[in-house]
């Protein structure tokens, strides 16, 4: 081959990438790190002819900067609940009605309308969840109920406890425990947070996300975390328990916003519909590991996923939940003080 | 002196050298081990298996990502080292001139900054221009890798122009060796080590770069420690012990075979 | 016609200029992705937070003031940012013990490669670099697997009887150093490889002959002839490890705050976004003031050449 057929052929090549990424059938998302099903993602872009991209975040605040700050190229975007307001009121996103879209119906009826989005007119679900409390059993037999196994440590698990580094998680978590209101700005009942969480660190082995693979080979004996990720810890080991604590935990949801600036669209919002379809909503959840908030989804979920309690939270626990809340900028300020004297 | 005295030994040196090999390759040997464990977790061992090295090759996100990190690592580490040896020439051997202080803290100034402020910094500015431009591309991402690894470049190269002295180039001029003459012939071949070690800096730090490119990138642009970062939170998987093991024999190949071939030219 | 000094005086005028020409790419990348938005940086350092995250258009001067003081949230008094200073303070101490520890174990390394015959050089070069073209992340995930409980250290310990029950390593300021020296190696390695690798051996020579021991050898003529390359590497590692957080929070375990962690908390979680940069300019200011001041000293006692 000589130059010119090499420089033609490469600029031909160069072309037709080009001519494909500027094609209709784009779609680019902006999510969680392996949060996204390669499976669900590969029976949209065969449905609708639609080539999808898939960027990652790694969380809230990096995803809500980025996308105010704008030029990212990102049509849908997947913030949490907490964030979704802000998102609203800043006009990041567009409203394309999802409540009147087709698959809407099928979107249980505790999530259809929450206070984050009333008549989601903006987002969709894409998964929710709640925030406990993990322990091996093998080391530890009492009950694990309670934010006392993160705070005031039993003796079995005092140097094996991790809590995840989740500012917002832990400062509810420890505000429930000393029987305060989330977002409190009660100094009476910060100074009890601060003096609990400073007394707690010297039992915690560590502040870390890595608990799937920690609490699998033993390095922590329990943690506070997710539910998603306590349901494979427990597969991987059956000893591992996920409990609700009776003080109060917290539930998030995760939904799926098309962004202002986006330049899909219509590709954006077929999205959004597509999964609200139950086989679809089972899907991601099969890869994900949380609940998705469709009703008619259960029949398509995994099996070690259709009764488990992780997902399924039982009854007696259910009214202890509370869907978790963006504290105001002077309260914020406050926690963090109270997160860094906790860490310095 | 006696026969085997060697004027280049010092004792105990050897011996950290080795340790020292030893040491830094140990993780890596673990690292590619497990990459064929058959377990899902990296903790136990599950018997061999090419299972992972599957399953990283169909993952098309974490297969690119990889490439882009090299893509990006090669433009940005060979940029970054033509520049700083181009800065080196122009801040050492000589007397101090107004603007030389300057010069020194401003190439110097990208280590200085915690990765998350530069990273901040600019996604306010690089937004402005993705906006006006409309142009989203890899370029972003290039210019903010190789303006930080400049001063990883530049402080190998000047270590050994600063104990290079003037006279051989001197002798070339003498000559009337035309300046880019005297430097390609008797300048740069003694300053190659250098440029070599510079070079090695600059690729690495671009690989391992995280901070910055995460807040840089544009839609579908994500490099390998990008993945990563965002799984963090959701647990890694061991595809990416096998899509390191992959890269590296590759690498490895790829300097062996150089090496042999520059041999084979001597 | 010109004097010999105004010709003199062209020459270097023109010498200064090629020079700056010469600079002029590095400079210009640096400034546009690098120093030049930091400015928005040093403006934002003197605004409000916005209320979720980014910042009001409004001066204050808070954040400066919140670098340095604190207002107590409980009794309301103001005192030295003691938080602050606790976590500079731990961020400077790993940063000199791991200079230190890379040194040690650098600079033999690097005179071994030094030594090797000239056509082998660049191969060590390789090999040394070759374990570091992984990630960090998974770099610092190998060097987990090792010093963990259940890892190689503590089974082949006890496998050997020499401990009953393994140690605990990881989560300690030992697995930090351990990760740090591991990670930050070939920053110290390769700068002083450079400027060793053209070692004069005949002044080696010179100096046995005059029955220099070993050690003199080594400390009067080596190492003042590659000083340039052990400050580079100094700096190299000194620096960055100052920012460092994914090894210490990897292997640490992320209890204590590192100076990029405050920083990242401030831009994160924190949305606090001018304290965020005001610390950060500050940190910046120490650092250069330092750097200057080290490298100015550290030229003025080496030996001179050329």
């Amino acid at each position: 081959m000589n130059w010119k057929t090499t420089a033609t052929a490469m600029g031909l090549a160069l072309l037709a990438s080009t001519g494909l990424a500027r094609a209709d059938g784009v779609l680019n998302i902006y999510n969680w790190g392996n949060y996204t099903s390669p499976d669900v993602i590969k029976k949209f872009e065969a449905k609708y002819n639609v080539k999808v991209t898939i960027t990652d975040y790694d969380s809230n605040d990096t995803a809500l900067a980025k996308v105010r700050q704008g030029g990212t190229g990102f049509d849908i975007a997947v913030p949490s609940q907490t964030y979704v307001p802000i998102w609203i009121k800043e006009g990041l996103i567009q409203e394309t009605d999802p409540g009147k879209m087709e698959n809407f119906k099928n979107v249980a009826p505790e999530w259809a309308n929450p206070d984050f989005d009333p008549g989601r007119k903006y987002s969709v679900p894409w998964a929710w969840g709640t925030i406990g409390v993990v322990v091996n059993t093998d080391a530890y037999k009492g009950p694990a109920n309670t934010w006392g196994i993160v705070f005031n440590t039993p003796d079995e698990l005092k140097g094996k406890v991790n809590v995840v580094p989740e500012m917002g998680d832990v400062m509810f978590a420890a505000i429930k425990y000393v029987g305060g209101q989330q977002c409190t700005d009660d100094k009476a009942v910060l100074k009890k947070v601060r003096d609990l969480l400073v007394a707690a660190k010297p039992n915690w082995i560590a502040m870390e996300y890595n608990t799937i693979e920690k609490m699998g080979a033993g390095d922590f004996k329990a943690t506070s975390d997710w539910n998603g990720s306590a349901l494979r810890q427990r597969l991987a080991n059956p000893a591992i328990h996920y409990n609700y604590p009776k003080e109060g935990f917290g539930l998030w949801s995760d939904n799926v916003v098309v962004l202002k600036e986006a330049k899909n669209v219509e590709n954006a919002k077929l999205f959004q519909n597509f999964i609200m379809d139950p086989e679809n909503a089972a899907g991601l959840s099969a890869f994900h590991r949380y609940a998705n908030a469709i009703t008619g989804s259960d029949k398509y979920m995994p099996a070690d996923m259709k009764d488990a309690p992780e997902v399924i939270i039982p009854a007696a626990d259910k009214p202890l939940g509370e869907l978790q809340q963006m504290c105001p900028p002077e309260t914020q300020e406050l926690y963090t003080k109270i997160w860094t004297e906790l860490q310095k | 002196m006696a026969k085997n005295f060697s004027i280049k030994h010092q004792p105990g040196f050897t011996a950290i050298a080795a340790t020292c090999f030893i040491v830094l390759y140990l993780p890596i040997i673990v690292l590619v081990i497990y990459a064929f464990n058959a377990a899902s977790s990296t903790s136990e061992w599950g018997g061999f298996s090419l299972k992972w090295f599957q399953s990283a090759w169909q993952n098309t996100q974490v297969v690119d990502a990889t490439l882009r990190s090299f893509q990006i690592g090669s433009i940005a580490a060979v940029l970054s080292t033509i520049f700083a040896t181009m800065a080196a020439l122009a801040t050492t051997r000589t007397a101090p001139y107004p603007g030389l202080t300057f010069k020194y803290a401003a190439i110097n100034q990208p280590l200085m900054v915690p990765e998350i402020v530069t990273g901040v910094a600019l996604l306010i500015f690089f937004s402005r221009i993705k906006i006006f431009t409309g142009y989203s591309g890899i370029g972003y991402l290039v210019a903010a890798h190789t303006a930080f690894c400049i001063p990883f470049a530049y402080l190998p190269i000047r270590a050994r122009l600063e104990n290079m002295d003037l006279t051989l180039e001197r002798a070339a001029a003498d000559l009337y060796a035309t300046p880019w003459k005297a430097f390609r012939r008797i300048t740069l071949p003694l300053l190659w080590p250098g440029i070599l070690a510079g070079l090695m800096l600059a690729f690495v730090i671009s690989l391992d770069d995280v901070v910055i490119t995460e807040f840089v990138k544009s839609g579908g642009q994500d490099t390998l420690p990008t993945y990563m970062l965002g799984q963090i939170r959701r647990g890694i998987t061991p595809e990416i012990n096998a899509i390191s093991t992959a890269f590296l024999l590759l690498s490895v190949a790829i300097v062996t075979l150089f090496f042999f071939v520059s041999r084979k030219r001597d | 016609m010109a004097t010999a000094e105004e010709v003199a005086k062209a020459v270097e005028r023109r010498d200064v200029r090629d020079r700056w020409l010469l600079s002029a790419p590095a400079l210009l990348v640096i400034f546009l992705a690098a120093t030049g938005p930091l400015l928005i940086v040093l403006v934002y350092s003197f605004l409000t937070p916005g209320s979720y995250g980014d910042v009001k258009w409004q001066f204050s001067p808070e954040a400066w003031i919140a670098v340095f003081l604190e207002r107590d949230i409980f009794d309301d008094t103001l005192s030295i940012a003691a938080a602050h200073v606790t976590i500079f303070l731990r961020s400077i101490k790993l940063s000199v013990v791991t200079t230190i520890a890379t040194l040690v174990l650098g600079f033999p390394t690097a005179y071994f490669m030094a030594t090797r015959s000239e056509k082998t050089r660049d191969l060590w070069l390789f090999l040394i670099t070759i374990p570091f073209w992984t990630n960090l992340l998974i770099r610092t995930f190998a060097v987990l697997q090792i010093i963990r409980n259940e890892g190689i250290i503590n089974t082949i310990l006890l496998k050997l009887g020499i401990i009953s029950a393994p140690i605990q390593i990881l989560y300690t300021d030992t697995a930090i150093l351990i990760g740090m020296a591991y990670v930050y190696l070939p920053l110290m390695v390769l700068p002083i490889y450079a400027s060793m690798e053209k070692l004069d051996f005949r002044l080696v020579e010179a100096g046995y002959d005059l029955y220099a021991s070993r050690f003199q050898v080594l400390r009067r003529i080596i190492f003042p002839l590659v000083k340039p390359g052990v400050i580079a590497g100094s700096i190299l590692v000194f620096i960055p490890a100052l920012g460092a957080y994914v090894t210490p929070s990897v292997l640490g375990g992320g209890k204590n705050m590192m100076l990029s962690n405050l920083i990242e908390l401030q831009f994160g979680q924190g949305r606090n976004w001018p304290l965020g940069s005001a610390l950060s300019i500050a940190v910046m200011i120490i650092v250069m003031v330092a750097l200057l001041a080290y490298v100015r000293n550290a030229g003025k006692s080496g030996v001179r050449h050329g």
